[in-house]
């Protein structure tokens, strides 16, 4: 397991310093972490494309912004990702909880959790799985794509990873 | 009025402010009027403009930042509306180009004849909004919003009377990016 606190402290170390997204219960630990921090703010979105176009205009408008959101709703995200992002050059860091991941979930996650990385891969997004080992060279290589490609980078986070708290 | 108009008057009150248009002939017109660095002509992700522009304004607090939206990109993103009215950004200024209409795909009626777009932002708590339908009320709003703290919303009627003679933006999205961001981090 990772602590909240110590990713959340481990993307501020690289500069990120923007964060919205729409809730996930995988996800739930990393985002009460960040509302606690008083210079730090969370920006709660409507839908996951909508916080893809906020963290869009905070990055050209000089910010390392991070997207945290349920694979449920890559998507609404794919039109945003494919006709702004990729082709704009405006990368984003994005925290997607892989529910459904080997078949074991909810009947609604199922197929996502089985086809998330397909549709990540066909659309051309970078991605890798985060875990409590990789953190540090998942997290370089999405500063490099970010810094230097300028594309978006995407972190899958199973059942388990951090703490959840709810 | 018509697209051009809008663009025509609203163009002339503005030096360096960053300007994020919606997609179809919204960012054309504004190119063809007048073409700025600090002006973000997106061409897809409909719907966006209202959330691209909200992040610029809360990353660029000291700078007045406008959105040229849509009626039809309005009413993809709704809850954009709600996150502009939570957020309240003192520094943006959301201005809706409503047509009735998607003109861009061929003037097929949209909802906003029926559903008063002005109503929704005053509903989910925009500080102030207002709804134009001539070129002077058009000016005296927005010279009014330019000088006032929102988020302010500004709805005007106008006329679907695109020019098809309008050329496209010239700039490849990259370079649409690039000196965006220079001339807003300056
Ligand atoms: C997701 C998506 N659906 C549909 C389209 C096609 N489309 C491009 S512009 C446009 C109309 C935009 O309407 P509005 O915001 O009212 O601007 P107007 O064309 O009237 O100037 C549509 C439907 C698109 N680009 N993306
Ligand atoms: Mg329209």
């Amino acid at each position: 397991m990772l602590t909240s606190q110590l990713f959340i402290q481990e993307l501020r170390d690289r500069g990120f310093d923007f964060f919205a997204g729409v809730p996930c219960s995988l996800l739930s630990g990393l985002i009460s972490t960040i509302e606690n921090i008083p210079d730090v703010k969370y920006y709660p979105g409507v839908r996951e494309d909508a916080c893809v176009g906020l963290c869009a205009g905070a990055y050209m408008g000089g910010k390392l912004p991070v997207l945290m959101m349920q694979n449920s709703g890559l998507g609404y995200c794919l039109n945003a990702f494919t006709s702004l992002n990729l082709i704009y050059k405006i990368p984003v860091l994005v925290i997607m909880s892989w529910r459904g991941f080997g078949g074991k979930d909810a009947p609604e996650h199922i197929i996502m959790g089985d086809i998330n990385e397909q549709l990540l891969e066909t659309s051309q997004m970078k991605y890798a799985e985060l875990t409590s080992d990789n953190y540090e060279t998942v997290l370089q290589e999405a500063l490099n794509t970010i810094q230097n490609e300028k594309l978006p980078y995407t972190l899958l986070v199973k059942k388990g990873l951090f703490d959840e708290r709810h | 009025m018509n697209g051009t108009d809008v663009f025509n008057e609203i163009l002339a009150h503005l030096k360096d402010e960053p300007v994020v248009h919606a997609n179809g002939f919204i960012g054309r017109e504004s190119f063809n009027v007048k073409d700025r660095k600090a002006s973000f002509y997106m061409i897809g992700s409909m719907g966006l403009a209202s959330s691209i522009g909200l992040g610029v304004a809360l990353s660029q607090p000291d700078k007045k930042v406008i959105v040229m939206d849509g009626d039809g990109n309005v009413l993809m993103a709704m809850g954009t509306l709600a996150m502009i009215a939570a957020a309240a950004p003192k520094n943006l200024v959301h201005v809706v180009i409503d047509n009735e209409v998607y003109e861009s795909t061929g003037k097929q009626r949209s909802l906003s004849s029926e559903v008063a777009l002005e109503e929704v932002a005053r509903a989910t708590g925009y500080p102030r909004v207002a709804k134009v339908s001539t070129r002077d009320e058009l000016n005296d709003a927005f010279k009014k919003f330019m000088n006032s703290e929102g988020p302010s919303f500004l709805l005007v009627k106008a006329k679907p009377e695109f020019d098809h003679g309008t050329g496209r933006v010239t700039h490849t999205p990259e370079e649409i990016t690039d000196r965006f961001m220079e001339a807003v981090n300056r």
